[in-house]
């Protein structure tokens, strides 16, 4: 096949002069631009998809049950009730120790100096859609009066809505970093098809068809927009690297499963960087045919 | 091979219809035929050259080239005419970034040829217009009269059915502009159709022929 075609052509037989006439600089470096934005996008969306799926399949499925601390003696009562549950994976009572160091941030270490009298705290891990709160809330205050369940589920919940919000604005902002690069694209084989206007009609008197045309632009805004895809990806490199570090521990230490912390962006560095520059390169074919085309209706 | 019916041809000027450049020319010309083009600058013999290279169409009336409605052929059909005619152009119209050599080529590229075909026949052409030894030069290293030849081997190097010519003899020498009739006669001898455009009154004193006449658009004589 590469024979054949070299017996067709010079590699480098440059008939329109496109060499000079779409320029090596300008193009790959506003399409680089636009592929570092659209990497910088990818990070966010892939980053905001794995935070919401996290947090739902881990926060969600937890329960806090707080005993009021005169009913100390209830708390165990309270344990053994819910274990008994169906839909109720596991439920421990946090210890002193445990209390005074989620309180410790706000209170030091007067809270438990000051002999506070703190509510029993009960960490619950649901199992599967858990069982229904509204009769949990009633069984348990019955139980130990003013026992309140409180489910992270509402708030998890608009976390997760946040996230996926997030992720559609990144997808949205991807989708305009491409518009972007196909009329950086346009405009500049425009600037080349009127930089070559009589080099086309000549070629064209010589019984050249659109497709021939084309190809040669084509040919060219695809060498370029693919190379400049391949700088923006690889300036990126470092930058999602980076935050994937910083974004590591959020992922990495919530919930109880051991959930793939941050898979999601090693992953789009093996599968989402290389598409950036074969995308621009994509961009850069189908936008100069198209433009060409276009323009060489004009002649007859 | 070429035939106008009440063909008219008016540019745009601005969007809008502009004065008629041709008006109602109606002929033919058979097969291998062979005819002058003559009248004063502004006639439409321009006019008409580029309605028979298919660069315009006719705005009113009926042309056939090849026997091929030229006004109703889809656009698509006419890369594969053009590529038929040759057409040499009063101002040349080499490409200025390419060699003699890849000027001459081009046609042949453009109709798909293989390389060894490519280069054989280019060679041969330019080695015939006597520019065998300025075949790596580009067009503005050469003379007007060079750059002539060049354009000429590149019309001809593709064997057309119908060659056109306007003012082909314009930056020759007299030695030069008996060289060039004889290849045009000798196309014709082999079956090529050939219109020659010219002002040259001694040139077509010495090759006598059928000649179409020019004036103000319109059709003088076809005789």
């Amino acid at each position: 096949m590469t024979e054949h075609r070299r017996r067709r052509r010079p590699a480098r037989f440059d008939d329109l002069g496109l060499r000079r006439a779409l320029g090596d600089r300008m193009l790959p470096l506003l399409v680089a631009a636009m592929a570092f934005l659209a990497a910088l996008a990818l990070a966010g969306s892939a980053g905001a998809a794995a935070l919401a799926r996290h947090w739902q399949e881990g926060a969600a499925a937890a329960l806090t049950v707080q005993v009021p601390a005169d009913g100390t003696a209830g708390a165990a009562a309270v344990v053994a009730a819910l274990l008994a549950t169906p839909g109720i994976a596991a439920a421990q009572a946090l210890t002193d120790a445990d209390l005074a160091a989620l309180l410790r941030p706000w209170l030091g270490d007067a809270g438990s100096a000051a002999g506070l009298h703190l509510p029993a705290v009960i960490a619950v891990r649901l199992a599967g859609d858990g069982p229904d709160l509204a009769a949990l809330q009633t069984r348990l205050a019955a139980l130990a009066p003013g026992t309140l369940v409180e489910s992270h589920g509402v708030w998890v919940q608009r976390l997760a809505m946040l996230a996926r919000s997030l992720e559609a604005c990144a997808w949205l902002a991807l989708g305009v970093v491409a518009a972007v690069a196909a009329s950086v694209v346009a405009v500049a084989t425009r600037a080349g098809l009127a930089a070559r206007r009589e080099a086309i009609e000549i070629v064209h008197g010589l019984g050249a068809t659109d497709g021939y045309i084309a190809r040669r632009f084509a040919g060219r805004a695809t060498w370029l927009a693919g190379a400049g895809g391949l700088l923006g990806a690889l300036a990126a490199l470092p930058v999602l690297a980076a935050l994937a570090n910083l974004a590591a521990p959020f992922v990495a230490t919530q919930g109880a499963a051991p959930l793939p912390p941050l898979k999601a962006l090693p992953l789009l560095l093996v599968g989402g960087l290389p598409a950036l520059p074969l995308g621009a390169a994509a961009i850069g074919f189908v936008t100069a045919q198209a433009t060409v085309r276009a323009w060489l209706r004009r002649l007859s | 091979m070429v035939r106008l019916e009440g063909v008219a041809l008016h540019y745009l000027s601005a969007g809008r219809p502009g004065p008629e450049a041709l008006r109602d020319l109606s002929f033919s010309i058979p097969e291998g035929g062979f005819r002058w083009l003559l009248g004063a600058s502004g006639a439409g013999k321009s006019s008409l050259l580029r309605l028979l290279h298919l660069a315009v169409r006719p705005t009113r009336g009926r042309l056939a080239v090849f026997d091929t409605d030229v006004g109703r052929a889809r656009r698509a059909e006419l890369p594969a005419l053009r590529r038929r005619i040759g057409m040499v152009f009063q101002d040349f119209r080499l490409l200025p970034h390419l060699s003699a050599f890849d000027n001459v080529a081009l046609p042949l590229r453009i109709a798909g040829r293989t390389e060894p075909q490519v280069r054989a026949d280019a060679q041969e052409m330019l080695r015939w217009v006597g520019l065998a030894r300025r075949m790596a030069a580009l067009p503005s290293q050469l003379s007007g009269g060079e750059q002539q030849r060049v354009a000429i081997a590149r019309a001809v190097v593709g064997r057309p059915s119908l060659l056109l010519a306007d003012e082909p003899t314009g930056n020759l020498d007299d030695g030069q502009a008996e060289r060039l009739m004889l290849l045009l006669q000798e196309m014709n001898r082999l079956g090529a159709t050939v219109v020659v455009a010219t002002h040259n009154a001694a040139l077509v004193a010495r090759h006598p022929g059928p000649a179409l006449r020019l004036a103000e658009g319109r059709l003088l004589g076809d005789d």
